[in-house]
């Protein structure tokens, strides 16, 4: 099962929070909260971040990392806890398989190695090494950091080994945290919007749980598990997929190479969008679906990154001619000759009860009672699970061996050059969300459009003032943008947002490469140069 | 690449043992007297906690439960027996023994000046719990006349300790220009009752973001930005968990202050609706509230762990889109 082993209030009551490419200070500013009650209550956090963030301002310490070198650090931070036998022998024998292995593995990380790869200072790596690893709780949460690499699942193995070598998981106070990007990206992965997965985490290619749902949906179900989303456009690449129906997303402004996402979204024979706004790839297809919007506008449940499933509900109705998502895809199943009814979100739920062991439990009356609850909740007197994993740490342990994971560093695919000498990475701001669709319509006072941010270091190099409209050139694109100078930023260092396509569209830029355990583009890697574009115009003070 | 073969995905996971919660040690409890009645409370409640707990209604106006008590505007205050003055409530903690008079003479004298000497220089007209108290304790702030005239925009911001003179004729007043300097929240301190609860909720028990602080000394204290600067310039990041905190409505979302000013906020055509945050993964409770199938504003309740009351600029403010797609 794949979430958050963690609560929130856990972090105001743990000793040290490590917090690794995150700028959840911006990006989950609640979450943050709970996070500075730890620091007022004395938790110490590290954070580790190429930028110098509004989180890491708040950090005992900083270790600025270079772009894609993680797996570096975090393995030279492993090595360092073994030299210093701080590692938790007693969890390791426990609850763990493949240490002997991962010890020898990660013997060529050396501070020095780490200290060359990564661009930190062995002297940092070391004391976040012995912090960590002698906390009585601790905990690792990361983002889109981690994630948004060609290497995403290696990046999160690389951590979770810390996590197990100290038994810093399936404690109070202590676990591994991915700080879920949407509202309901947990839930979505949770109720099988996996290529792998059926609700509940079940595997599709289990034929005994893949049964379940095939008697109770009356309907056989493809017995290999499909694609990913980034699977889906290679797929249309070869010519395999030629039909898309697309619900709540926007590809064509938020997928890596927008050339290349561009030109196979319109070789599709039929592209089909449902969505509650135009976006732009609602413009691109044949038929649109307008949809309610989901979050006040229609019934239902979505689960955050502490596994907590929650309802949402109306709160006025949808305008003329939109329809929910339920009644949408039960007609259109209608249309295609199966009837579905016209079933409640309430009635969705039960149905999803009766097949999803950990959802069993949660019936809508006790989550409106209980402000909702953490699966796996799996009956109706269950309370509900604060942090996961408890279960290595029963004596014999419950259920498989917790793995560790020999990973390597592994740059970036778009290596820097002579040519592409400046590394941009990209990331959410404090007042904006993803492509803009919903937050470019209220007047944010910090709003201050796009712009490419650059140490002033590289601003003196480069002799820009700041302002000064310059042309961002990556292997597959180019746009123009502003220049804003950013302290935060290390020389060699560049960044961008994905906020505002319509003015500069961003993904021109990066880079589809793509883990290929996830599906996952390297959003945060792209080599570019920067040159001058002639035409100034003038940016507001920076916040 | 992981080298280890790792369990087998398609095998659920067994069921493990429940989480082991830290058990906090069992308080010990405190016998006391309130109102004649004997009471029992776990060591550390306030004497407020102790008046709830037996169905007292001590009112309150600068106390919230997530917030850290400031003791500032003397409304909660109540009778110790053997105490030379009032004690507040919502931080005196309950000692055995003590025998506490909630709504002794004194008390209800204390609390009305309070409220008079509040409204008489405050504009209360949108802080329907302190009219409230108001009625309960018949105040009546008229008696110290009427309200002298309105500061100058800037007069209040600029005044100096000790600058402070009474006014000539009618009751001493901080009625001012209302502060509009962004789209998104307006700053009306002329209904300021200086509760501190903006301060402390942008500050250590919320934000953690400093842009306001109590400024000057008596009568000229306000709240103000550094150097009185607009928000524009201020270290403000409009996540408007003041607004989410004001009791008198000095802070307000600037669209509910334009249509009160055009006469068209009815709170009685008004629903609210707990959903959630349509933005990030953390997953905070907003309430919307509805008027005419419009959102016409957004808080958080103040009973939610995850939220605590407190939003971000997204989940507070970013909805326009959806009044604008109708």
């Amino acid at each position: 099962m794949g979430g958050g082993t963690s609560s929130y209030r856990e972090m105001e009551e743990t000793d040290l929070i490590l917090l690794w490419g995150s700028n959840a200070r911006e990006t989950h500013p609640i979450f943050f909260h709970h996070l500075l009650k730890g620091v007022h209550n004395g938790a110490k956090l590290f954070v580790v971040d190429p930028r110098r963030t509004s989180s890491a301002q708040w950090a005992e310490k900083w270790l600025g990392l270079h772009v894609g070198t993680d797996i570096a650090l975090a393995n030279a931070v492993a090595r360092k806890i073994l030299a210093a036998g701080l590692e938790n022998r007693a969890f390791i024998e426990n609850a763990t398989s493949g240490f002997e292995e991962f010890r020898q593995h990660v013997q060529k990380y050396t501070l020095e190695y780490a200290e060359n790869t990564c661009g930190v200072p062995a002297g940092l790596i070391r004391e976040l090494a012995d912090a960590y690893a002698r906390a009585g709780r601790a905990q690792i949460c990361w983002t889109l950091g981690i994630t948004e690499h060609h290497n995403a699942v290696d990046n999160v193995l690389a951590l979770i080994n810390l996590g197990l070598l100290t038994g810093h998981v399936g404690r109070y106070g202590s676990g591994l945290n991915p700080l879920r990007g949407q509202n309901n990206v947990q839930g979505g992965g949770d109720m099988g919007a996996l290529p792998d997965r059926l609700p509940g985490f079940q595997h599709v290619e289990n034929d005994e749980l893949r049964a379940k749902f095939e008697q109770a949906w009356g309907a056989l179900i493809p017995a290999k598990r499909g694609w990913h989303l980034s699977g889906m456009f290679d797929a249309m690449e070869r010519g395999e997929l030629k039909a898309l129906y697309v619900i709540g997303e926007n590809p064509a402004n938020s997928e890596a190479d927008a050339h290349r996402t561009m030109k196979l979204l319109q070789s599709l024979d039929i592209l089909v969008v449902q969505d509650m706004l135009m976006t732009k790839t609602a413009e691109m297809a044949d038929v649109v679906f307008p949809a309610a919007a989901g979050w006040c506008e229609s019934e239902g449940t979505v689960t955050n990154s502490e596994r907590r499933v929650q309802r949402v509900r109306r709160a006025l109705p949808p305008p003329p001619g939109v329809r929910d998502d339920i009644e949408i895809l039960c007609d259109l199943a209608r249309r295609m000759g199966r009837d579905l009814g016209q079933p409640t979100s309430q009635e969705i739920w039960d149905e999803l009860r009766s097949l999803s062991p950990v959802h069993a439990g949660m019936s809508y009356a006790r989550l409106e009672a209980m402000h909702g609850l953490q699966w796996p909740c799996y009956d109706g007197s269950h309370p509900g699970e604060q942090y996961l994993h408890g279960r290595l740490w029963a004596r014999p342990v419950i259920g498989p061996l917790a793995p560790f994971s020999c990973v390597e560093q592994e740059l970036p695919v778009d290596a820097l050059d002579s040519e592409f000498p400046i590394r941009l990475t990209t990331g959410r701001r404090l007042d904006s969300y993803n492509t803009g669709v919903q937050t470019s319509r209220y007047a944010s006072p910090l709003r201050h459009g796009e712009t490419l941010d650059l140490s002033p270091k590289d601003g003196k190099k480069y002799g820009f003032e700041e302002g000064e409209m310059v042309r961002v050139v990556s292997r597959r694109g180019s746009v123009v943008a502003p220049v804003r100078f950013d302290p935060g930023l290390r020389a060699g260092l560049a960044f961008m947002t994905l906020h505002f396509p319509d003015q500069v569209a961003t993904n021109e830029l990066t880079i589809d490469a793509v883990d290929p355990k996830s599906g996952t583009s390297e959003f945060k890697a792209t080599a570019v140069r920067i040159e001058k574009a002639g035409q100034a115009k003038p940016v507001p003070a920076t916040v | 690449m992981s080298t280890q073969s790792a369990p087998d995905p398609k095998i659920p996971v067994p069921r493990g043992p429940l989480p082991i919660l830290p058990q906090s040690r069992p308080a010990r409890m405190v016998e006391i007297t309130i109102d004649g009645k004997p009471v029992s409370v776990p060591q550390g409640s306030t004497l407020l906690d102790a008046a709830r707990s037996i169905g007292i209604d001590t009112p309150t106006l600068c106390f919230l439960e997530s917030l850290t008590p400031v003791n500032v505007c003397r409304i909660c205050v109540v009778e110790v027996e053997g105490m030379r003055a009032l004690v507040p409530a919502c931080s005196r903690q309950a000692e055995p023994g003590m025998v506490v008079k909630t709504d002794s003479e004194r008390v209800q004298l204390s609390r009305r000046l309070v409220l008079e000497l509040l409204a008489s220089s405050v504009d209360v007209s949108t802080a329907p719990q302190l009219q409230e108290y108001m009625r309960r304790y018949s105040a009546r702030p008229e008696r110290f006349g009427e309200p002298a005239t309105p500061a100058a925009e800037g007069e209040r911001d600029a005044a100096q300790p000790g600058h402070h003179q009474p006014p000539e004729t009618g009751a001493a007043t901080v009625a001012q220009p209302v502060k509009i300097d962004n789209k998104l929240y307006v700053r009306d301190y002329g209904k300021c009752i200086l509760c501190y609860k903006c301060v402390e909720a942008c500050g250590v028990d919320a934000q953690n973001t400093f842009a306001i602080a109590v400024a000057g000394r008596g009568f000229e204290v306000r709240i103000s930005t550094e150097y009185n600067t607009p928000l524009t310039n201020s270290a403000c990041v409009y996540c408007g968990n003041c607004i989410g905190v004001c009791p008198t409505g000095a802070l307000m979302f600037r669209s509910e202050y334009e249509m009160r000013q055009s006469g068209t906020w009815d709170e009685s055509k008004q629903t609210h609706t707990d959903t959630i945050c349509p933005y990030c993964g953390v997953g905070c409770t907003l309430t919307v509230h509805v008027q005419d199938e419009k959102i016409v504003k957004v808080t958080s309740p103040l009973d939610q762990e995850i939220t605590e009351g407190h939003l971000c600029i997204k989940g507070r403010f970013g909805w326009e889109w959806v009044n604008q797609k109708k």
